[in-house]
């Protein structure tokens, strides 16, 4: 089994640090594998929904929907920005639109700065992984700010402007405006980027598992010099 | 390495974790309306209650249950049946018999806003007598366009008997899209019904006129008046009739009646009965005898054999004369080329119904209390032995195959046998106007199985209220029957309904034919209070895809995006060019843009409208006072109108469909300032 794993992999390659030891090389692979996946995970999410609302009336009886992605809105945005003008509220596409405009690039910088861990050899490797672990609570941050901010901008000369208080429709679960119940959730795409955060924490285990002992070799070995001269 | 396989296994676990841990879905439920209380058997105490006081029989309650459909659930089968004099289409849901829509076809219709004022002036328009708008139809016979002898549920298509004129309507949103008048024909009736492919949509003659109906008197009636059968090409890419690939058939003054194509073994044959070999020309008021007795004179009238793809190869080969735009094949043509031949049938026959598999012809006696069976195979042979020096050939020069020689069987059913439709069991329906019921009766040949009775024979009279016509059954005029079902379509109802004063409404009967044997009952009465219908054919619902909403822009009449369609209220405009004003106008729920209109008396107005819905049931309508406008904006259409503003004055246009809460503030300001 191992000459198999050899002969598909090579040889194990063994690391010399600063006191001398020996550590494989792959121990310093394993983090930035996992880092990988983990950016991985946070770009294939911006290909599912994050967030979801949907909204029930009689007479809808297929309900409307919206799915928020990072970087689009899908769904009955047309009806509800219909029903909505009723009510003076902006339509739909007008909320987090520069956030939309921005997210996959951000994404892909978000990735990219993990990635760039691969050359730090240090503790600082965490200032590096701080995007990718906040970006879904920035996400849901910028979520709860762009509903507020939709529930307050109702326009009083609207058909119905006068009769509405400004709200917040809900992050997660239920709500009613009018004869709708609406019903909020966290979907797959957000659960993703969670997930990505946790790869995230998981690699930086490895990565610290990795340099540690680099570091603490170089110590070592540094003040080993240091008693030399002294 | 170890390590790195943990690790992909962690990560994995990780994910269905929270993949499984994920919200659960909450999607909208609906309370149902089935289940729960079905399984009860026998009567609630309620309804116990209502069947004692109405005297319900158990097959009452049976008959209740089975055409009963509860809110939010859908009928399996839809038929579509002419709406007669009206010039409409009705569209009815079985078997709960509920009318779900009327298409305007040959008559203007309000609520779909036709023919008032947007695409459905220039389809009317279409449908021109020389330069007389005709503005109603007699429907007949619609016909659903087939593939492989199947209903698709793509097309349907219907003939108006007075002014022999075909409408095509599209499926994707059942509206009447084209009207052709036929330019050698003044009526039709043996129409329209299609070759299995939909290669050709049959219009069949009726009263024999010269071609063209070119004034000649009827003393002239042999040698100038004709009967005409129009094979109209149908495109389907285009989904219209192409009437530079369609052409037209010479027959005899014989009346031709009925109508049918051959399908399967018979495909490329058409089978016409007539009912006036007498050539009798009328006259009562000079004591001739009236065209009831005349045309009744003799005791046998001519089934008509037309080999259609023969037909075709003439007219591709340019054997015709065009008259009035129109290719001919002249009868003496026809005669020669083996693309006309005749066979005797009980005189005034009615109906010439092909068997699902192409197999038989039934023709309805009418005046004959048989149907006569014909055997296309014989029919065939029969032909194969003609021989030029001794056959029999009618007064016209056609061939005539002797009654012997084509024909089957005949089947005893009573008085006034009509129309056959079939069903899945090896049985044929036929409607006894006379008797008023519905004849079930066995196919024999390879029919002769699929039922527990002898082949021809007759199985069960079923009463119906009364005077039958014509007869419709679920999927009875494709190569496969369902059998569920039956529609008597009877031309009096007397009794059955309220006195709603002399004028009564027909009486759709719905005729359960789902078992074996003398089994078969009337399950319910729905009153047609509009139009006398005469035919109607039924297709199951799952066949039928229309579109929910159109595409925004959606020109109705093209079916592909309008150039003047607008997708925002941002892009409406009014524009004046010298006396013209072209308006671009938004519709959405629940204003118009622009709201207000100042034009001056004598413009001429060009006013495009778009429905920026895109919501089910979204339909706004458009109707504008003292101009005779009124438009149906569904989801998505865009229409436009065109006039010239006549009258100065101040009118309020506002919209017709009640769209929201707020539909009432649905209007703006035409303003009209005099000269």
């Amino acid at each position: 089994m191992k000459n198999f794993i050899v002969s598909l992999f090579g040889p194990d390659i063994q690391v010399e640090l600063a006191d001398g030891s020996r550590r494989p090389l792959n121990a310093f692979m394993v983090p930035n594998a996992i880092f990988t996946i983990a950016a991985l995970i946070l770009v294939a999410s911006t290909f599912l929904p994050y967030w979801r609302m949907e909204m029930t009336a009689p007479q809808y009886p297929k309900g409307l929907s919206v799915d928020v992605y990072v970087n689009r809105l899908e769904g009955d945005m047309r009806e509800i920005d219909a029903l909505n003008h009723y009510l003076g509220m902006p339509p739909l596409d007008e909320g987090g639109r520069l956030e939309r405009s921005l997210s996959l690039l951000a994404i892909v910088s978000i990735g990219l700065i993990l990635a760039a861990s691969v050359f730090v050899h240090n503790q600082f490797a965490l200032l590096l992984a701080l995007p990718i672990l906040a970006f879904p609570f920035i996400f849901l941050a910028d979520l709860w700010y762009i509903l507020y901010t939709y529930g307050h901008s109702i326009d009083p000369t609207s058909a119905l402007g006068g009769a509405i208080k400004p709200f917040t429709p809900p992050l997660i679960g239920a709500g009613a405006i009018g004869q709708f119940g609406t019903s909020s959730s966290l979907e797959i795409g957000f659960f993703l980027s969670l997930l990505a955060g946790v790869v995230t924490l998981i690699g930086l285990y490895f990565h610290r598992r990795a340099y540690k002992p680099v570091v603490e070799a170089r110590k070592h070995a540094a003040a080993q010099a240091t008693a030399v001269k002294a | 390495m170890k390590k790195l396989i943990l690790l992909c296994a962690i990560v994995l676990v990780l994910a269905a974790i929270i993949m499984a841990c994920g919200p659960g879905r909450q999607t909208p439920t609906r309370e149902s309306a089935v289940g729960g209380t079905t399984s009860q058997a026998g009567l609630s105490a309620d309804a116990a209650q209502v069947a004692a006081e109405r005297g319900l029989s158990p097959d009452d309650v049976t008959a209740a249950l089975k055409t009963f459909m509860p809110s939010g659930q859908l009928d399996p089968y839809i038929m579509f049946a002419s709406g007669g004099q009206g010039g409409q289409v009705l569209v009815v849901g079985v078997p709960s018999m509920r009318i779900l829509k009327l298409i305007g076809v040959f008559t203007p219709e309000p609520w779909q806003g036709y023919g008032f004022g947007g695409a459905g002036n220039a389809i009317l328009a279409q449908g021109k007598v020389g330069d007389n708008e005709i503005l109603w139809g007699d429907t007949h016979h619609p016909g659903l366009s087939e593939t492989n002898g199947e209903y698709d549920g793509q097309f349907l298509f219907i003939n108006d008997k007075a002014n022999a004129r075909v409408a095509v309507i599209d499926l994707k949103d059942f509206a009447t899209k084209q009207i052709v008048k036929n330019p050698l024909a003044i009526n039709d009736h043996g129409g329209s019904f299609v070759t299995p492919n939909t290669e050709y949509i049959i219009e069949g003659p009726q009263y024999a006129a010269p071609l063209g109906w070119e004034y000649s008197d009827i003393a002239n009636y042999k040698e100038e008046y004709r009967g005409v059968m129009t094979l109209w090409k149908f495109d389907r890419a285009t989904g219209r009739i192409d009437p530079a690939q369609s052409f037209s058939i010479e027959l005899p003054p014989y009346f031709q009646d009925l109508c049918d194509a051959g399908k399967k073994v018979s495909d490329g044959w058409l089978f016409c009965n007539s009912f006036n070999t007498e050539l009798a020309t009328g006259g009562v008021e000079d004591g001739n005898p009236p065209f009831e007795a005349g045309t009744a004179k003799n005791d046998t009238d001519y089934l008509h054999i037309v080999n259609w793809k023969k037909a075709e190869e003439l007219y591709k080969a340019g054997k015709v004369e065009t008259i009035k735009g129109m290719p001919l094949i002249r009868l003496d043509t026809a005669a020669k080329e083996g693309v006309l031949y005749f066979t005797p049938e009980p005189k005034s026959p009615h109906g010439a119904d092909v068997t699902p598999g192409g197999e038989y012809v039934v023709v309805g006696g009418k005046l004959d209390p048989h149907v006569t069976i014909y055997s296309f195979d014989k029919i065939q042979k029969a032909i194969a032995a003609l021989n030029e020096g001794t056959m029999t050939k009618d007064e016209f020069g056609v061939p005539v195959l002797s009654l012997d020689s084509t024909m089957e069987a005949q089947v005893e059913l009573g008085l006034g046998p009509l129309h056959t439709v079939y069903d899945d069991k090896g049985y044929a329906y036929t409607s006894l106007f006379l008797d008023s019921v519905v004849a079930r009766w066995t196919l024999g040949g390879p029919y002769q199985g699929l039922h527990p009775e002898e082949p021809w024979t007759l199985v069960q009279k079923l009463p119906v209220q009364y005077n039958i016509g014509h007869i419709a059954a679920a999927e009875g005029d494709t190569s496969s029957p369902d059998g569920n079902y039956v529609v008597a379509l009877n031309k009096w109802s007397i009794d059955r309904f309220a006195n709603v004063g002399p004028l009564l409404p027909q009486n759709f009967q719905l005729v359960d034919t789902s078992q074996t044997g003398d089994t078969m009952k009337v399950l319910y009465d729905m009153p047609i209070g509009m139009a006398e219908p005469h035919y109607a054919q039924i297709i199951k619902a799952d066949k039928l895809a229309p579109l929910e909403v159109y595409p925004v822009g959606t020109n109705p009449e093209t079916m592909q995006q309008d150039p003047n369609a607008i997708t925002g209220p941002d892009q409406a405009k009014v524009v004046r060019n010298g006396n013209n004003v072209e308006i671009w106008m938004a519709v959405v729920r629940s204003h118009f843009t622009p709201e207000h209109i100042r034009i001056k008396q004598g413009d001429h107005v060009i006013w495009h409208f778009t429905n920026l819905e895109q919501t089910r049931d979204a339909t706004h309508g458009f109707a504008l006072p003292g101009y005779n406008i009124n438009l149906s904006l569904e989801p998505g259409k865009t229409e436009t109108i065109e006039f010239d503003a006549n009258m100065s004055g101040t009118y309020a246009y506002y919209c017709t469909e009640f769209c929201s809460a707020l539909h009432l503030e649905m209007l703006g300001y035409f303003m009209v300032e005099p000269n």
